[in-house]
């Protein structure tokens, strides 16, 4: 059956901001289904508010909404467009659950829009959970076997707490029935925890909703991946094991690809109820994903869920496989069936077959606890993990042993040296599913545990359990041998040991482990991920290392450009740096040279085999880049390998691969380091003649209070040498910088803190700036919205800025060039400069390319990351300009007066984390990035940009009723103007009795609520928390103040987070706000597509 | 969960491709020598079901699948009452059993059985070596006594080939048994045994139909003495054109229009009996991912294959047999491979490839459910 005639335009959902539980893996999907729908003849209408995607690069689709991804602005755009049918299978839960509203408001009917992918029905048989059950019965029915667990159903607390005796007693399993990533699940142990669990369940779901089930804690997960045509052909695409078994959400699970613990009995038994299942919920065309808890005992096996669209774990199927499951599931619902659509890898033969694997592929979750101390570490049901990496071997232990190094975090690799710490303790800890478990499980196997001791503690299948033995076992080996021997470095390789670890072993370093070793000619090879298990010949090279025998890597003759990935998705290294790596590749192809892409996080575009000429599924570590470079040596030239698009990752590791003879293009790794390190970088500021804060480096609180004194408080403290933030803060008095001093491990003789003047009230300003060594291309300035001292990442900001002159670019443009010339950039500068009182301070300047460059090239319609990437590798800002990949004159600096706003506002991940207690996390912001993703707003005015960053951000500002009002101290004289302003657009305001004191001063009515701390009135009076909780709040404004871990406030904020209430915490996000009520106020918001922007800049540009 | 093999036990192996490229690993299973033609085998799940299907017999299989013997061995699933593989060659054997049903370790049962092994080699690049020179004589060394690489390459080169080689009657059953039908009898089954696997008759059992199995020696008058209500030809090793006394009883049956169903050496031998030859794939099928097309639905069905020779009929046009218009029912759309026949005028046909499933997806299983309403068809 070829393709569907009847449809020419599709609108395909993005899925927003990058969150946890749905990040970059759905940037891939989109992306690949984007480009399959567009080379089918279709034109394409995107909707994604996410800058940071690669989707929504204006060459993807045909028109690209950066709009928030509500009903109302996707109406707004299907009026615009009139698209024939709607894709939302592709944009995770967020595009599904906009679709099924477009539907249920009668859009989609009105306009006359098919829903293609998944119909109404299937998507609801899939989510609901009752729905489902009746799906597993059905099914049960018709073959015999699968069935779902004991559950019952309850919309309020009284239905759950006596659903538990229905259940036969705790533990139960608590579930809110549509939600993304599992939000808001968990086990509940006693009534205790239930009540806690399912009450934030039940205000989590959209239909009030959660499931009870009985607990099937500790059995076997899996997980299978599946495809069905409308010729009802269906395939298993790929079979995923958890080797934490069930209890642990599957996004923080390491999980196996293939299934290695199946007999193939079970396994097929697994594959017809899967098969079964995909056929009953109705998903007519697309992918679908499924998992099932098996009894280790006794082989029952349990159906836990599906998903009637591509997900994560297809993500991770489709890179683990080769098999690209959004690509194809894009063709089959136009139309296409499975065997009329090629295999993309050997070309040769047809997409309706089923993967085999001759390798063995890991993935580990990635955490960020270390963001959140309060946050309660313990892995549940719940996701918390923001990224994740993913290696393959030809065997589990190489594979797992990549994975975790692919990690890099302190501490992720197993180590064997010093002591493991006592058995018993260790294998107590162990039970307890956290973060780093695996490497807790391997100091008790170290500290003389026995298998079934691991397996009592952590039910973990005795097979894995096995394979830690084993490593351990080699790790002996390499301790006892008398030398490194070629069979002995052999067989550690094998097992996956790196460089590092055997060096720690044996007390050498690394780079003699590694001369000792290509003296004894123990390398890897490279081999293809080729879907066939080497029976048909792989077109595609899609490589992985493993040492052994033959490499499949083939001779070229173009000279190559090796482009280093930013690794698994981390706080602080996100998206947007994948997204300057598939930039560079782009661009770097289209000008003649073969690029290598080298990256180990299966969730982004840089890891689809299509994205470069060449990808290895590789860890980001010395050791594994320098053989890299190595085998493409001996395959053709090398043009060089680029390091300042990654991120910190490959930046880290620019000055090691020069000293080992590697060519780095672009900014030199000397030129990194004048910008890293803290006097070089003060040099250059004063050779250039420009100010910095006041600043001094202490390694005692005697050292920093006279520091502080003399600089004056506030001061901004921070370890040195760390990254995103971690453990900054500002400091306002010396009580509090004596116990920062006493608290923090990072600080010793040689580790020392850094004490900057903290510039209070300044304007916090970021600069993305091209340099080629003679010309600067000032590529954009962005205003934060709030003040300095809170984390560019969690910042908004606008662009073009909105309250700088021409003088002020003037200075920001002469500032940027000097340090970019002082410093020696050739490709892409970030600077942060803060502008305090008339004097414009430099922050920090980062040579590489920042969290930024992907919301600049949109906002300004110039692909930035592509021209860094030409920039490196020799061409001049004028030749781009030639070319036109720059425009003809002007930049980012220059832009006219009519052209659109852009606000960036971060997406922060509050809502995920409880501590101990089950109360949530504060969320505050601070000099310390905790944000997970962004989103943009664009329009031509500032108000409605920030009112759509707000709506794709949160969820849309309130345009009427009530807001809370509680600030600082420092606040209160800024607050007057806004507060007036949203009295005026009838907002009723509550506020703290001080609070409320200082507006009715000014004239503006208050009403006093009371305190958290002062509890309910005497004529039941409520407290301001419960008011949020009774939904009686629309509006928060609480700004800080006070020190230590529990700031003032903490209760409100909290409530709003749970709730869902819009929560500014500082007094400029509240003027950018009432600027976005005005602008909503005001009505007839519209849309535009950045293809429109861009044209309308142009030609604006060019007259 | 049974004890780690130790790591200290690394007897050397070598192994011997005919064309010269050798491969140095460690022994897995019995330790000694063993020759066959080497083929590779791409599932990743069932082991225990590849080793005892007969079909493999007098071959070397390499398992592209790196970690096998993770389940270890069960009294369930085997598809013959002994492994016949030739050797076994896996990157990655498992030190232990993980699962309920495990009685042994794989190790043991290939010690067991003397089934000679080699591990921790380059699979894939043995694999891709295959897929390039085609299926080949191979050797397996271990233990004590390895000569040179040139004296064992020469005893590589005296083993017997497969193509001509005549195998059938070495692995069926030398009696006839029955398997009896699960729930009321519906019908009777002749099944000629040519490498049967275990899981055939069951397959016909579940359906209501009593199997009498018959050896491959069995004539037209065995097959007529159980009163068949069809007659059912099974799997099995060797070549093809070597099989000409099943050919002949295959004939028999066709004249007298009895209900027919052939399976892998089974589909070979319904090929030949209307009068197409057969003919020796490079390196064969083997594996259970393979998409085979049902070309009077249209349907894709994902199958479990195990075959180095094909029938070569013609795709795209009905045949004039003597037993009326053939035509080709089912096609493997990886290569085009004949997968499958069908007479339009008579009650016969015939798969390439492994409907039973074991190991394999349940995808084909309906056309058992074929053959049963054949025989209705033909009660009626």
């Amino acid at each position: 059956m070829p393709k569907r005639t009847d449809i020419q335009s599709v609108l395909v959902i993005g899925s927003g901001p990058i969150v946890i539980g749905q990040a970059a893996e759905f940037d891939y999907s989109g992306t690949q289904a984007c480009r399959v729908l567009k080379s089918e003849g279709l034109r394409v209408i995107l909707v994604n508010s996410n800058p940071a995607t690669i989707m929504t690069d204006p060459e993807i689709a045909d028109a690209t909404y950066v709009e928030p991804i509500t009903p109302e602005y996707v109406e707004k755009i299907i009026a615009k467009e009139r698209p024939d049918a709607l894709l939302p299978t592709l944009g995770g839960q967020t595009a599904l659950n906009t679709a099924i509203s477009l539907h249920d408001n009668g859009v989609l009917d009105k306009y006359n829009v098919e829903l293609i992918g998944a119909n109404v029905e299937a998507i609801n048989k899939g989510e609901d959970r009752q729905l489902f059950k009746g799906v597993v019965e059905a099914v049960n029915a018709k073959i015999g076997y699968g069935e779902s667990a004991r559950s019952v159903i309850c919309h309020s607390m009284d239905d759950v707490i006596s659903g538990v005796d229905t259940l036969g007693g705790y533990p139960v399993v608590v579930r809110p029935s549509f939600t993304m990533g599992g939000a808001g699940s968990g086990f509940a142990h006693d009534e205790e925890e239930l009540r806690r669990i399912a009450g934030q369940g039940l205000t989590l779901s959209p239909t009030t909703e959660v499931l009870l089930e009985e607990s099937i804690l500790g059995w076997k997960e899996y997980e299978l991946e599946l495809m069905r045509d409308r010729n009802d052909n269906v395939v298993v695409v790929c079979s995923i094991e958890n080797f934490d078994p069930m209890g642990v959400h599957t996004g923080d699970s390491i999980t196996v690809a293939p299934a290695l613990t199946l007999t193939d009995r079970e396994y097929q038994n697994l594959r017809d109820v899967g098969i079964a299942i995909i056929r009953e919920v109705g998903v007519d065309t697309g992918g679908c994903n499924i998992q099932f808890a098996i009894n280790p005992e006794d082989g029952r096996v349990i159906v836990i869920e599906m998903n009637p669209r591509v997900s994560r774990s297809s993500a991770l199927a489709s890179k683990a496989t080769g098999f690209p499951i959004a690509k194809i599931a894009a063709r089959l619902a136009v139309g296409y069936t499975l065997d009329e659509i090629p295999n993309d890898i050997t070309e040769k033969t047809p997409a309706s077959f089923e993967p085999t694997l001759d390798y063995v592929v890991v993935k580990v979750p990635r955490f960020a606890f270390e963001k959140f101390p309060a946050a309660d570490a313990t892995l549940t049901t719940t996701m918390k993990s923001v990224g994740e990496a993913m290696a393959m071997g030809r065997n589990f232990t190489e594979a797992l042993q990549k994975a975790l190094r692919s990690l890099e975090k302190k501490g992720s690799q197993f180590t064997f040296t010093g002591e493991p710490g006592h058995k018993d303790a260790l294998l107590a800890t162990a039970a307890v599913p956290t973060d780093g478990r695996i490497n807790t499980v391997m100091q008790a196997i170290r500290a003389g545990a026995t298998p079934e001791e691991i397996f009592d503690a952590t039910r973990i299948d005795p097979w894995f359990t096995d394979q830690l033995f084993l490593i351990k076992e080699v790790a002996d080996d390499l301790a006892a041998a008398d030398k490194l021997g070629p069979e002995l470095l052999a067989d550690a390789k094998r097992h996956g040991f790196s460089d590092i670890q055997i060096g720690e072993i044996r007390g050498l370093r690394e780079d003699v482990v590694r001369e000792v070793r290509h003296a004894l000619g123990v390398r890897p090879v490279y081999k293809t991920v080729d879907t066939c298990a080497a029976e048909f010949a792989a077109k595609t090279p899609y490589f992985y290392s493993s040492y052994d025998e033959e490499s499949e890597v083939a001779p070229r003759e173009k000279p190559a450009v090796i482009i280093l990935g930013s690794g698994p998705n981390r706080i602080g290294q996100g998206i947007e740096f994948d997204y300057s790596c598939v930039h560079a590749s782009f661009a770097l192809h289209d000008a003649g040279y073969e690029t290598v892409m080298v990256n180990c996080n299966p969730e982004t575009v840089s890891t689809d085999y299509d994205t470069s000429d060449r990808l290895y599924f590789e860890p980001l570590t010395l050791e594994d880049v320098l053989e890299i470079v190595h085998a493409e040596s001996l395959a053709g030239p090398i043009a060089g390998v680029i390091v300042q698009l990654g991120g910190q990752t490959p930046l880290g590791l620019a000055q090691a691969l020069k000293d080992n003879g590697v060519p780095i293009v672009g900014t030199s790794p000397e030129a990194i380091h004048l910008a890293e390190d803290r006097g070089a970088f003060g040099r250059v500021l004063a050779e250039a003649g420009l100010p910095a804060p006041k600043h001094g480096t202490a390694t005692t609180f005697d050292e920093a209070k006279a520091i502080a004194d003399e600089i004056g408080y506030p001061v901004l403290v921070r370890p040195s040498y760390v990254l995103g933030g971690r453990g900054m803060e500002i400091v306002y008095e010396e009580a509090r910088l004596s116990s920062y001093i006493a608290e923090s491990t990072e600080i010793s003789p040689t580790r020392p803190v850094l004490v900057d003047r903290f510039l209070d009230d300044a304007i916090e300003i970021d600069v993305d700036a091209l340099y080629d060594g003679t010309e600067l291309y000032l590529g954009g300035v962005m205003e934060h919205i709030e003040e300095a001292g809170i984390h560019s990442g969690d910042s908004a900001c606008a662009l073009p800025p909105m309250t700088l002159g021409g003088y002020d670019i003037k200075r920001l443009r002469a500032s940027t060039e000097a340090i970019a010339k002082g410093v020696g950039v050739q490709g892409l500068i970030n600077i942060q400069f803060a502008l305090a009182g008339d004097i414009l301070y430099v922050l920090e300047a980062n040579p590489r390319a920042s969290r930024t460059v992907p919301f600049t090239s949109k906002a300004t319609a110039v692909p930035l990351a592509k021209a860094a990437a030409r920039i490196s590798l020799g061409a001049t800002v004028a030749e781009l300009r030639a070319e036109g990949m720059l425009p003809k004159t002007g930049d980012g600096g220059t832009l006219p007066l009519d052209a659109p706003i852009s606000v960036k506002e971060a997406v922060m991940p509050w809502s995920r984390f409880r501590d101990i207690h089950g109360r949530g996390v504060d969320t505050v912001l601070g000099p310390e990035m905790r944000s997970t993703g962004e989103v943009m707003g664009i329009d031509s005015v500032f108000g409605t940009a920030y009112a759509k960053s707000q709506a794709g951000a949160y969820g849309a500002l309130p345009t009427k009723g009530t807001a809370f009002i509680s600030v600082a101290n420092r606040d209160k004289r800024n607050l007057v103007f806004p507060a007036r302003a949203l009295a005026d657009h009838g907002f009723e305001l509550l506020a703290t009795s001080g609070t409320a004191e200082v507006l009715r001063r000014n004239g503006i009515h208050a009403t006093i609520v009371r305190k958290q701390s002062e509890g309910t009135g005497p004529d039941g009076e409520p407290t301001v928390v419960q008011l949020i909780h009774d939904g009686k709040i629309d509006l928060i404004v609480n700004t800080p103040f006070g020190t230590g871990g529990r700031l003032d406030g903490y209760d409100i904020r909290t409530a709003a987070v749970s709730r869902g209430v819009p929560c500014l915490t500082t007094v400029q996000a509240l003027a950018a706000a009432v600027q976005g009520i005005d602008a909503l106020n005001r009505g007839d918001i519209g849309v535009r597509s950045l293809q429109e922007h861009a044209e309308r800049l142009n030609a604006a540009r060019e007259g | 969960m049974t004890t780690s093999t130790q790591r200290a036990d690394r007897t050397p192996a070598v192994l011997v491709l005919e064309d010269g490229r050798i491969f140095r690993g460690r022994a897995y299973g019995a330790v000694g020598e063993t020759f066959g033609e080497a083929v590779f085998s791409t599932g990743m799940s069932g082991y225990q079901e590849t080793l005892t299907d007969p079909s493999y017999h007098r071959q070397v299989v390499v398992m592209t699948a790196p970690h096998i013997g993770n389940t270890g061995v069960n009294d369930e699933d085997p598809e013959s009452s002994r492994i016949w593989v030739a050797g076994y060659v896996v990157r990655d054997p498992a030190r232990v059993s993980s699962n309920w049903r495990a009685r042994r370790t794989l190790d043991e049962e290939l010690v067991n059985q003397g089934v000679v092994g080699i591990s921790g080699i380059d699979t894939r690049a043995l694999t891709r070596h295959l897929r390039e020179r085609g299926a080949m004589r191979v050797g397996i060394f271990s233990g004590a006594g390895i000569g040179t690489d040139a004296d064992l390459l020469a005893k590589v080169l005296q083993a017997p080939e497969m193509k001509g080689a005549d195998l059938s009657a070495e692995v069926a059953t030398k009696e006839s048994y029955i398997v009896p039908a699960i729930g009321t009898k519906r019908f009777t089954v002749a099944a000629i045994d040519l490498g049967i696997k275990a899981m055939t008759p069951q397959r016909m059992a579940e359906r209501g139909i009593e199997v009498h199995v018959l050896p491959a020696t069995a004539t037209v008058e065995d097959v007529y003495a159980v009163a068949p209500d069809g007659v059912f030809f099974s799997n099995g090793p060797g070549d093809p054109a070597t099989a000409d006394h099943p050919v002949a009883v295959m004939r028999g049956v066709l004249e007298r229009k009895t209900p027919l169903f052939g399976i892998c050496f089974g589909n070979q031998i319904l090929g030949r009996a209307l009068g197409f030859g057969t003919y020796k794939l490079k390196y064969g099928h083997r594996g259970i991912n393979q998409p085979v097309q049902d070309r009077t639905t249209g349907k894709v069905e994902v199958t479990a294959h195990n075959h180095g020779f094909a029938v070569d009929a013609p795709l795209d046009t009905v045949s004039d047999t003597p037993y009326g218009r053939a035509e080709v029912s089912h096609v493997c759309l990886n290569d085009n491979v004949v997968e499958g026949l069908h007479l339009l005028d008579q009650l016969a046909f015939s798969v390439q490839y492994h409907p039973e499933a074991a190991a394999g997806p349940h995808d084909a299983a309906y056309l058992f459910d074929r053959f049963v309403s054949l025989m209705e068809g033909q009660r009626a």
